[in-house]
């Protein structure tokens, strides 16, 4: 295949045309290194490396198995994280760097944001060298807090996000602003945060979306209509 | 000789490893030119029915004579081989693969192959596939046999890595036999095959058309009644239900469901009108998302497909694929049985279904509810009794000392789903809490359930995010049966009431009375 081919299509045509071809091995490393550069992301192109490092596991590169990993747990709350892990042998998975992801991935698996946030500190090296980290997770642990609660208290949140103080004011500022986040005072002891509201921490408004029917399905009874 | 998953273990391991490498069958006075005159019947009729595209008949001598045939004169022999027959068949090159492929189908099942006819098998697959796709096929088959073929040919990829892992006891001229036909079932050949068979066929594209009524797929059970071949689009079809099988089988199970998007699996399709079709595809399509979190997505499809094999199991007692039937039909209840523990769902399954899976795992499920050493020992027993055959595509390290590397896969699939059973360990217990409470606070709660505040508030946020799935379109589902919200301190807890799809049964009652209106107006009155 020449040079020219390549440059006219983009990596993701390139998985979509032909998935199942060894030669696109290193457009899909590059094109992991531009996902963290440019911020972001794309499974299936992942994937499709993955499943070539599987083909030829003396081609692996642990340097991006590291970063699409760090991509995969930013992905939550999809299961990224896992179904890359399916893909990678159980011996690379014992070194180092992996296991420590592993265990970045199981507290936020599990809600233990507080053990997550103190262990990434450990781990700044691998969870530095992709930009939008922090903000991704962040992103999760509020996606989490907002399927659970209505109102949550200010240290939960704080703790969650990790952010205190001064950046947590500011930060509410901005939620409050522009994504419909409420200020109250609790009982005495500081303040609450007013969620949005959605289907999952206020169940009442779900019954709507169950009631409806696809359009699509409507046009089955068309032609009888007609 | 349907064989949507043979077991690899019994074959392989009645026979002692030497005999891989001489023809077993050579001991038995077995003559490959020795053509038995029913079988030169057989041939000469099959291939007049197929020039003469009588799919009918064609599908008579495939379901019935090869069986009867197989049972009666090739139990434990091969056919005759291709050579001895083709001249009763003109030579016609296309039969004689067509053969071929039946004849090695007829040997995986009731001997162990060789190396070398692994090897052979996988050429003969080369030239049949390439024929087909270079379209100057001009057959009309049925959908059972290319199923069988689809299916046979992942069956044989599997079963040749599963082989090919166990590098131990190879002997000295089966490692040069693998050195020498590196390409022989090379995964890339393989997923080339299958992908190469979906495009060339369009049958993406012919299923989108007929979703605007452009075009007869499903109508027709993908036959062809103006005279074409059904047999590439047909292959095609089937091929991405093949992909969605290797895909399982080595762990990709994002891409094996994508691979399945273009059939419509809520409806009825071509893919049901073959039980092995039907049953291989909501068994690995179940699993995948199982892996994907998607519980719910799992145990409707399962219960389903376990309730018409409840219904129709009796009609297929005869059949080449009644044990394997069964057999899928009984890992399916154990993977049902594991949804269920992670998600308690029960209202989504049929009454049937229910009794069924109550009996044969209700005593289980009950331990597994405790996660304890022994209930994780149940999850571990019923994965690895109903998992796919799971492969290490790669090709092994020919350096000393070699090692079997044919549990590699399946080790690593199963340590990470009892990582995922570890991680949901404490939900069940919360949720027999939420179960007796409207409201309850954290600290009552807590107290209870013998753990601190914070780690109450992760065990609620781990429930929530678990019982909460990503579907298909990046949108969030609920999955649970019992949901709750926290207001600050208080939990209010909702238990879920299923809602009738009222819209969906009108629909489906307006169309059902429109056909019947239909037939009495066809019904003329003297």
């Amino acid at each position: 295949m020449g040079r020219e081919v390549e440059v006219q299509y983009t990596v993701e045509q390139l998985v979509a045309v032909n998935p199942y071809n060894p030669d696109i091995l290193n457009d899909l490393e590059n094109y992991v290194n531009e996902q963290v550069s440019s911020q972001t992301y794309s499974l299936d192109a992942n994937l499709c490396l993955l499943r070539l490092y599987q083909f030829k596991p003396d081609r692996m590169s642990t340097q991006i198995v590291s970063r699409i990993l760090v991509k995969a747990l930013m992905a939550m709350p999809a299961p990224d994280f896992s179904l890359c892990l399916f893909l990678i042998p159980e011996r690379v998975q014992m070194e180092e760097q992996f296991k420590t992801l592993i265990v970045l991935s199981h507290y936020l698996e599990t809600g233990r944001f507080r053990q997550f946030w103190d262990e990434a500190a450990k781990s700044r090296h691998i969870v530095e060298a992709v930009p939008g980290f922090e903000q991704a997770i962040q992103a999760y642990a509020i996606h989490v807090l907002s399927l659970t609660y209505q109102k949550v208290s200010r240290p939960v949140l704080a703790e969650a996000i990790n952010i205190e103080g001064l950046s947590l004011d500011k930060f509410l500022e901005h939620q409050v602003a522009n994504s419909g986040w409420i200020l109250e005072k609790g009982h005495g002891r500081g303040q609450l945060i007013v969620l949005p509201r959605n289907e999952f921490n206020h169940p009442e408004l779900k019954k709507n979306a169950a009631d409806s029917v696809p359009f699509e399905h409507i046009t089955r009874i068309f032609p009888i209509l007609g | 000789m349907a064989s949507f998953d043979y077991d690899d273990a019994p074959a392989n391991s009645a026979a002692p490893p030497s005999s891989q490498s001489q023809t077993p069958d050579a001991a038995l006075g077995y003559d490959p030119n020795f053509v038995p005159d029913s079988v030169k019947t057989f041939v000469v009729h099959l291939y007049r029915h197929i020039r003469e595209k009588n799919v009918y008949e064609i599908h008579q001598m495939y379901e019935t004579s090869f069986q009867t045939l197989s049972e009666r004169l090739f139990k434990d022999t091969p056919w005759p081989s291709v050579d001895a027959v083709a001249h009763f068949v003109d030579n016609d090159h296309v039969f004689c693969l067509l053969y071929r492929e039946m004849w090695f189908r007829h040997l995986y099942a009731r001997l162990s192959p060789t190396l070398k006819q692994r090897i052979d098998s996988w050429d003969n697959y080369c030239s049949l596939f390439q024929v087909v796709l270079h379209g100057v096929v001009n057959m009309q088959l049925p959908n059972q046999w290319l199923w069988d073929m689809v299916d046979e040919f992942v069956y044989q990829f599997q079963s040749f890595c599963q082989y090919r892992a166990k590098m131990k006891n190879k002997t000295e001229q089966e490692i040069s036999l693998l050195k020498q036909f590196d390409q022989a079932w090379n995964v890339y050949g393989v997923l080339n095959y299958l992908q190469a068979l979906v495009e060339r066929s369009m049958i993406i594209q012919i299923l989108e058309q007929e979703k605007e009524g452009l075009e007869q797929f499903t109508a027709t059970d993908g036959y062809d009644y103006s005279g074409g071949s059904n047999v590439l689009k047909v292959l095609g079809y089937f091929s991405m239900v093949g992909l969605l099988r290797v895909h399982c089988l080595l762990g990709d199970y994002h891409t094996g469901l994508k691979c399945l998007l273009p059939i419509d699996i809520s409806q009825q399709g071509v893919y049901t009108s073959v039980i092995g079709s039907h049953i291989t595809t909501i068994y690995h399509y179940g699993f995948a998302n199982l892996m994907l979190r998607r519980y719910v997505e799992a145990i409707r499809e399962f219960n389903k497909i376990l309730l018409y094999i409840y219904k129709t199991k009796q009609y297929h007692q005869k059949s080449p694929q009644y044990e394997q039937i069964l057999k899928k039909n009984e890992q399916m209840y154990a993977l049902l049985a594991i949804c269920l523990s992670l998600c308690p769902q029960v209202k989504l399954v049929e009454e049937t279904v229910n009794s069924q899976l109550r009996e044969k795992y209700g005593e289980k499920m009950i331990r597994m509810q405790r996660y304890d050493d022994e209930a994780f020992g149940i999850y571990d027993e019923l994965f690895s009794y109903a998992c796919p055959k799971f492969i290490t595509p790669s090709a092994p390290s020919f350096e000393e000392p070699l090692v079997n590397y044919n549990q590699d896969a399946y080790r690593l699939q199963l340590k990470l789903f009892l990582y995922e059973v570890k991680q949901q360990q404490l939900l069940s217990g919360v949720r027999t809490f939420l179960k007796v409470y409207s409201t309850i606070s954290l600290g009552k709660l807590a107290n209870y359930m013998e753990v601190d505040e914070p780690t109450l508030r992760t065990i609620l946020t781990t429930y929530k995010h678990k019982t909460h799935a990503v579907d298909v379109d990046g949108k969030i589902v609920s999955n649970a049966d019992v949901d709750f919200y926290i207001d600050d301190d208080m939990i209010h807890v909702v238990e879920s009431k299923s809602s009738k799809r009222y819209g969906d049964y009108f629909l489906r009652q307006i169309v059902k009375l429109e056909g019947l209106i239909n037939d009495l107006d066809r019904i003329k009155l003297d």
